[in-house]
């Protein structure tokens, strides 16, 4: 008798384990397949606000850095001052310039980042109050840096381009063939652009920007440079690896981007395809 | 156990801070990050009922999910962790057994003991934990590299740590 108690004791060790193991499973899957809001994400008010004491120090400790990211973006918005388009002005306005005037931005600083996960993620001291939405675009001054996935009052959480979810349309600058990029969860600085044809012209070095093709990002925002590349056999692609224009190790103020027109332009599209 | 809740809490809350707020935030070759917070649970009492063992790591790796945005990971692995505990320490228990009131830790059994107990713990936790990350088994040796690499810092942080507690402990 005792021993079958003590069999039935050890069964109840290892069902309770089996029920916890299960309840975890369900919320790891249920919180990857449906996108929706979660009370248990930091964007939630508790762990957001720790996360931002945590934020302050770090930002405190790289001053000196975005010092020099700030000059750098003022260089090159003063590079966009009138006086200095004074010779295009005559010309009629190409597309990149007529689709410049359809972006707001928002600057955000960064309270929490991580990199060394598969699925990577950054929480921002923005949120719906200041008319942050999920889906739109973040970038640095140095390029891109992800999609905002979470929205709550004062934070919002981001997809960073560390993120093995995250696909992003990009093109090569210099002769305009288009493909996506994506992680693949190996290196920090890298990523991979695929479905470049392989007839296009490569060459390393060569800067990755993106397309403009989705709503989220502006045509033209610095994705990195061709590192190396191979041609896949019998595939007839290209893939590339890129080393990415922004150290996320290091990101400290980002930019959230509101594209003006995307709606009235999705809407359109979804006519279209509808037909 | 109950006399100590507060000592356990105080400790809980330091681990669980310097996990957060630091180590968190360390970035050793991209992927390795130490898990120092398993501490917590390695060296609770050895009497402990394994139900409440159970329940500790679940709500432990729970809030370790919630400041990572990683809902269950963490948390599967702790339980995993919490369930074999007590297998393990069966299996490195002294020759007649555990006295009451003893705890896992350098003071009672000495640091070689500590570290193959820890050791063994660690790397199963890690081994579970990566493979619930990635999810699944397209590159099982990468995948392994990388959970035997971050053992081993883990485990280098863990036996820190504990010499910094022994120091506090023996001077009190």
């Amino acid at each position: 008798m005792r021993n079958f108690i003590r069999f039935i004791i050890r069964y109840y060790f290892f069902f309770l384990f089996l029920l916890f193991e299960v309840i975890c499973f369900y919320l790891l899957v249920s919180y990857n397949h449906y996108h929706r809001e979660t009370f248990l994400n930091s964007s939630n008010k508790v762990a957001a606000s720790i996360l931002t004491v945590s934020g302050s120090f770090t930002e405190y400790f790289s001053l000196k850095r975005s010092n020099e990211e700030l000059a750098r973006e003022n260089a090159y918005l003063r590079a966009m001052l009138p006086e200095n388009l004074r010779d295009t002005a005559a010309k009629p306005l190409n597309e990149n310039e007529r689709d410049s005037v359809n972006y707001i931005y928002y600057p955000a600083g960064v309270v929490h980042n991580s990199v060394n996960k598969l699925q990577n993620f950054i929480t921002i001291n923005r949120g719906a109050r200041d008319g942050i939405e999920p889906e739109m675009g973040v970038i640095s001054a140095r390029g891109v840096v992800g999609v905002v996935r979470h929205v709550s009052k004062n934070y919002s959480t981001v997809l960073s381009l560390l993120n093995t979810q995250v696909r992003v349309s990009a093109k090569l600058r210099d002769s305009d063939f288009f493909g996506s990029i994506a992680w693949d969860g190996n290196s920090v600085a890298h990523a991979i652009l695929s479905d470049i044809p392989a007839h296009a012209s490569i060459s390393i070095g060569e800067a990755v920007v993106t397309s403009g093709y989705s709503a989220i990002f502006p045509e033209g925002v610095l994705l990195g440079t061709i590192e190396d590349f191979e041609l896949l056999p019998g595939e007839g692609f290209y893939r590339i690896r890129v080393k990415l224009s922004v150290d996320f190790r290091r990101l400290t103020h980002v930019e959230v981007i509101e594209k003006i027109t995307s709606e009235e332009r999705l809407e359109l599209e979804k006519l279209t395809q509808d037909d | 156990m109950i006399n100590n809740l507060g000592k356990y809490l105080i400790n809980f809350l330091v681990i669980v801070f310097i996990q957060v707020l630091i180590l968190n935030n360390l970035n050793l070759g991209g992927y390795i990050n130490p898990w120092l917070y398993l501490l917590f649970i390695l060296i609770l009492p050895v009497e402990i009922p394994d139900w409440m063992l159970l329940l500790i790591g679940f709500l432990t790796g729970l809030l370790m999910d919630m400041f990572l945005n990683t809902i269950g990971m963490h948390a599967s692995a702790t339980v995993f962790l919490a369930f074999i505990r007590p297998f393990l320490l069966r299996f490195f228990a002294p020759r007649d057994g555990y006295e009451p009131g003893s705890l896992p830790i350098p003071s009672h059994f000495g640091v070689g003991w500590f570290l193959k107990y820890v050791s063994l713990t660690v790397v199963a936790h890690h081994i579970f934990l990566f493979y619930v990350e990635v999810f699944n088994f397209d590159t099982p040796l990468l995948t392994l590299w990388k959970a035997i690499v971050s053992s081993v810092f883990t485990i280098a942080f863990i036996m820190v740590a504990q010499m910094f507690g022994a120091m506090k402990s023996s001077r009190s």
